[in-house]
């Protein structure tokens, strides 16, 4: 209930329009029932043989009835999806404020079920809220109580109660009964569905193997028998929603059969003109068909709420890092430096840094190497303020990170992390995000040093090429070099690289590093590598193994040392290519 | 864009008719939800006709409950069948789509099996799971709403004016002179609409997608001070396609209004000649009435099937894909069923094979010809692209060769069945995948009989103990996407321990191309001595020392084989492997 109501608070502001819409949705209702009733009466009448003068005025109806149910049924659809695209728009924009202060550290939890898509739909779910739930449901009271009113007003209490009763059993009673019959096979069905989703994303994301062991057949098997569980479930639901028409129907036809019975004596009593008995029938019909999309109203209503609720517990989520209250001015020191970090991710989890303490004087160059899980891409997120540390402090020119503003912090350091994100976009949108203003001599400046250069000269539109779905599929190496470029131009005192030359071959990776090093000289620069390729240029290398510093040094004292890094080395220098 | 376009005209009616013929049971499903939907309307007619009857006694006759009795009976009856009837085809239409769904699925599945790795692989495999899924699931809708409604939405208004027709000619010819009409603007307006109800659900998905886009785009957004900017970007991204969105459908609106004032202005006009008719009593007060009736009857099945439109559309393009992918030809014969099987030790020739992948241009592999000599070790070498992933894939029979033949034993693999050759061979990949499941399952995959003893053994023998002993349920860990993650060389190790197991004569290893930590690399290198002990072997190497453990050789480039030979021989020759690993050499210099 708390999340309808929440969710209801979206249509607040446009609640005129919310009106209108329902007002034009009755008048859709209403003209349709206008020209059944109309018509009946008019044949009704003519039978009767009455002057043909008496009979303008339903003829006149029928028609007008018959335009205007076309028409407003046009306006209404036009506000209604207008409401709901503001609503979509709006609920967009209020869902991204709340995720970006939630960045990354607090989403990182739920990346293994695919947050982000599964937000995604959950907006798409909540467009249904206004247009197939919240709308027909305010409509059909309206009508009911409409149908009921002249009914009771006009005829007789006793039919309208009966319609009413109907109404209710169609519009609530059904939804209900389909609703309480379905939950459990509604339920089996969603678990046997992501079982066999898993199954499937496993069997073909592990094609090879499978082929490889001669172990398909069985995975198929596996596969069918699901499905066919699922199949079961499904068969029994479709009996149990396929009521939902057919008892709906009933309750309708049910109800004329009753205001029949009902009408019989009174039209033989002359309670009620013999005249207007085809008109209750008709009449009767025709409200029934605002209550009609009630079953599906229910269904959707029951996804929404689902979809709420979990957007609002993602949104509901406190940032795991906060601001300041009065924040320092930009740093101007450019000294990095950790103080005895430690670092868990959850509170029940173990240390993944303890104890690290390094620093990285301007015109210094520091490596941190290490086998992978070694907690060496943990040192950017503190570094990069995602996260904060859980013992000791992360400084910034001899200042606590926490005490700058986080776009302060985050305009004094250019960084190339692991899952650095090219956009659905021109490559020079992408590049420009780093600095919006830079000139074309800075662009082609950081892709020369990129080594993107000739790349670019070979694609036919150049840096107006789209990246992505409906452009070029960019490799590995090409993103990472994209990715450098951007961090490059950007042109921040303090460079953090992790894994810069990921998914490089030899040669483009001496290269990049090479420019790197030699023309950026005066940087602070904290390098993250497994790759320990010119690691001579270091001026201090801290070997990270399973969350501790193990071994620190410059390269050629590393070496002497015969540890770790010596192993590393060596395991590197079997490689080829 | 003249592929798009094929793909269009393609995706009309020919998708339904390419599913009837699939799908063996569909058209049953399909013919029965018809007549079910036929014999609801014949309920229908028949409830209107005692309906009509009694209004018509009631009001003009003045006969009482009494008199009306039976007919009243009559009525409940016809609303019951009614409503029986719309139960079962709903029913029916709903088990047809569980069907056709599982059939689906499963031929799906199977044959995504038969393409293999060389087509299932990559970046494709979010898509093929995506088809699989839900792609299938959105046939539901297609197959149990919109296909009946074409069908009912012609045959009902049909069959209603087939009975109206002698009772008021006048009225019938009303409803069937706008009927031709409707139909009409169907196919001209719906025509359009239909293209642009597809741009509309275009540009919703586009905003969606770039919404996607931005979310997962934060941290980067973040480190470049971008994120609060992007906010503004978000609003105005959505206005601007909520404008756009509008405009499409607007006019999508528009149709249905044209088509809605039809059917209300016809059946008022119906109305009004009725009531002149009655007024000079050329017409009794009981066809009026029971016109009058079914009139709105007449129109409601086209109306539905508005309804149904998008659901139809979803689910033609659903099917487009499912059966473009089930016609994609298998790179495998499935084999003959020679009796002949080789044993004991193999030796394996390649006889001046070659191979290109659909789509390409330039060969992947061609004139290969290489001897594996029972029981050694030849290690392929060469630069990236040169083929050596589709040696790989030709042994393992992942492909067949395009020219040439493999043989084992000096019988032609080709001529074995595909399930029988690969029991003989054992896979390691670069990158092993881990099913759901706790790790026992997951070495079991390779021999399902296996006693523990033997799987633990063969973990001992991959140097995989250490992995194991790690984990905080032993074997019974569960791993994969829900369960413990695995680092590189440890799944590396898993790898070779269901090698161990397979016990195959033959083994081919994908070395990862990337160095592990230095514990893995260590027990890696002893393991695979041990597991090439005795079998014919072919490792794609990245490592210098698994080539020097080789007995063989063999360097690719660009599809060729340029040189055979031992580290020592090869080196003297001073050709392309001389200049590789020299190279490689002064890399690191």
């Amino acid at each position: 209930m708390r999340v309808l109501v929440r969710l209801l608070k979206f249509l607040s502001p446009r609640r005129w329009q919310v009106a209108l819409a329902i007002l034009l949705g009755v008048g859709v209702m209403v003209s349709n029932i206008g020209l059944l009733t109309a018509a009946a009466y008019l044949i009704a009448a003519s039978a009767l043989k009455v002057l043909l003068s008496q009979l303008a005025l339903p003829m006149f109806l029928a028609q007008v009835f018959g335009a205007s149910r076309a028409f407003l049924r046009y306006a209404e659809r036009l506000v209604s999806h207008h409401v709901t695209f503001k609503l979509l728009a709006d609920l967009r924009t209020w869902l991204y404020g709340c995720l970006e202060p939630l960045s990354p550290a607090r989403l990182l939890g739920y990346r293994s079920g695919d947050l982000l898509a599964r937000i995604i739909k959950d907006v798409e779910e909540l467009e249904n809220i206004y247009l197939r739930a919240f709308s027909p449901l305010i409509v059909s009271a309206i009508l009911s109580f409409l149908t009921f009113s002249l009914l009771y007003i006009f005829f007789d209490s006793s039919l309208a109660f009966m319609t009413l009763g109907f109404l209710a059993l169609a519009g609530i009673g059904v939804p209900l009964l389909v609703n309480v019959l379905a939950r459990k096979p509604g339920r089996r069905q969603l678990t046997l569905r992501a079982e066999l989703n898993a199954h499937i994303v496993d069997g073909i994301q592990g094609i090879p193997d499978l082929l490889a062991l001669g172990r398909a057949g069985e995975q198929r098997e596996s596969i069918s028998a699901l499905d066919l569980k699922l199949g079961r479930v499904q068969r029994r639901m479709a009996s149990i929603t396929g009521l939902q028409d057919a008892l709906g129907d009933l309750a309708m036809n049910l109800a004329m059969w009753t205001v029949l019975i009902l009408a019989i004596p009174l039209v033989n009593e002359g309670r009620v003109g013999g005249i207007y008995a085809a008109f209750l029938i008709l009449l009767v019909l025709g409200s029934f068909e605002a209550v009609r999309p009630l079953g599906g109203a229910f269904q959707f209503l029951g996804r929404s709420l689902g979809a709420g609720e979990r957007l609002f517990e993602i949104a509901d989520l406190k940032p795991h890092v906060l601001g300041p209250g009065k924040p320092l001015p930009a740093p101007t020191g450019r000294t990095l430096e950790f103080n005895r970090i430690g670092f868990r991710y959850r509170e029940d989890e173990p240390l993944v840094l303890e104890e690290i303490s390094f620093k990285v004087e301007p015109g210094n160059r520091v490596a941190i190497v290490g086998p992978s899980g070694s907690g060496k891409s943990t040192v950017v997120n503190l570094a990069l303020r995602f996260w904060e540390p859980t013992h000791g402090t992360v400084l910034l020119g001899g200042h606590d990170l926490r005490r700058y503003a986080e776009e302060d912090l985050r305009g004094t350091i250019g960084a190339v992390t692991q899952d650095t994100y090219l956009f659905n976009e021109t490559l020079r949108n992408n590049l420009l995000l780093a600095k919006p203003g830079a000139s074309d001599t800075e662009v082609e400046c950081a892709l020369e040093r990129a080594q993107l250069t000739e790349f670019i000269s070979r694609l036919p539109r150049g840096l107006d090429s789209w990246v992505g779905e409906q452009g070029l599929r960019l490799s590995g190496g090409e993103r990472q070099r994209l990715a450098v470029a951007r961090a490059l131009l950007k042109d921040a005192p303090v460079l953090i690289l992790d894994e810069p030359t990921a998914n490089l071959d030899a040669s483009t990776e001496h290269h990049l590093l090479t420019s790197i090093y030699e023309l950026m000289p005066e940087h602070t620069m904290l390098v993250i590598s497994h790759r320990l390729i010119h690691m001579e240029r270091m001026d201090e290398i801290l070997v990270l193994d399973r969350g501790r510093i193990v071994e620190r040094g410059t390269h050629h004292q590393l070496l002497e040392a015969k540890g770790l890094y010596e192993r590393m080395v060596e395991a590197q220098n079997q490689m080829l290519v | 864009m003249s592929a798009e376009k094929a793909k269009k005209q393609r995706g009309g009616s020919p998708v339904s008719g390419e599913l009837l013929r699939q799908v063996k049971h569909a058209r049953i499903f399909l013919a029965s939800a018809i007549v079910f939907g036929m014999l609801g309307v014949c309920a229908t007619i028949a409830q209107m006709v005692f309906l009509s009857k009694i209004v018509h006694r009631v009001f003009l006759g003045g006969e009482g409950s009494e008199q009306v009795r039976l007919l009243l009976v009559l009525l409940l009856g016809a609303v019951v069948l009614r409503s029986g009837l719309l139960w079962l085809r709903e029913i029916v239409v709903q088990r047809g789509a569980v069907y056709v769904k599982s059939e689906l699925r499963e031929r799906l599945f199977t044959h995504l099996m038969r393409l293999g790795p060389s087509y299932a692989s990559g970046e494709r495999t979010g898509e093929l799971v995506a088809t699989t899924g839900e792609g299938v699931e959105r046939l539901d809708a297609y197959f149990s709403r919109y296909l009946p409604q074409v069908v009912l939405s012609v045959v009902v208004p049909l069959l209603i004016a087939t009975y109206v027709l002698p009772l008021d000619p006048i009225s019938a010819i009303v409803l069937m002179a706008t009927a031709p009409a409707i139909p009409v603007l169907m196919v001209l307006v719906g025509r359009r609409a239909e293209e642009s109800v597809q741009r509309q659900w275009a540009t919703l998905s586009r905003m969606s997608a770039h919404f996607l886009d931005v979310l997962q785009g934060l941290p980067t957004l973040k480190i470049f001070g971008r994120s609060t900017a992007e906010r503004e970007r978000v609003a105005e991204v959505s206005d601007e396609f909520r404008e756009r969105t509008f405009e499409v459908l607007r006019f999508a609106f528009l149709s249905g209004l044209v088509l809605e004032f039809t059917a209300t202005i016809s059946i008022a006009l119906v109305a009004v000649a009725l009531g002149m008719r009655l007024l000079y009593g050329n017409i009794s007060f009981e066809v009026a009435f029971l016109v009058l009736l079914l009139a709105p009857e007449f129109y409601r099945p086209l109306r539905e099937l508005g309804v149904h439109r998008h659901a139809g559309m979803e689910g033609k393009a659903a099917a487009g894909r499912i059966f473009e992918l089930l016609a994609t030809p298998a790179p495998v014969s499935s084999g003959s069923s020679a009796t002949a099987r080789p044993t004991g030790q193999l030796s394996i020739e390649f006889d001046d094979v070659g191979y290109s992948y659909p789509g390409s241009v330039r060969p992947a592999l061609s004139g290969v010809s290489l001897a594996l000599p029972a029981g050694t070790c030849t290690a392929v070498i060469g630069p990236s692209g040169a083929g050596k992933s589709t040696l790989v894939n030709l042994l393992i029979r992942f492909v067949e060769p395009e020219s040439g033949r493999i043989t084992a034993n000096g019988l032609c693999v080709e001529d074995l069945s595909v399930e029988t050759w690969r029991e003989k061979v054992a896979l390691v990949p670069q990158r092993p995948y881990l099913f759901y499941g706790s790790i026992l399952d997951n070495i079991r995959l390779a021999r399902p009989n296996a006693t523990r003893e033997e799987i633990e053994r063969a973990v001992v023998l991959a140097g995989a103990s250490g992995v194991v002993e790690r984990l905080p349920q032993g074997y019974d860990t569960e791993v994969g996407e829900r369960g413990v993650r695995l680092s590189g060389g440890e799944v590396q190790r898993v790898a070779i321990a269901r090698a161990f197991l397979q016990g195959t004569p033959v083994l081919v290893m994908d070395e990862p191309s990337s160095s592990l930590d230095p514990e893995s690399e260590r027990l890696i290198g002893v393991a695979l001595e041990r597991l090439m002990r005795d079998r014919t072997v072919l490792v794609v190497a990245h490592r210098l020392n698994t080539v020097y453990r080789a007995d063989r050789i063999a360097m690719l480039e660009e599809g060729r084989l340029v040189e055979v030979g031992n580290h020592t021989d090869l080196i003297e020759r001073s050709g392309p492997y001389a200049r590789f690993v020299g190279a490689h050499k002064r890399m690191l210099a």
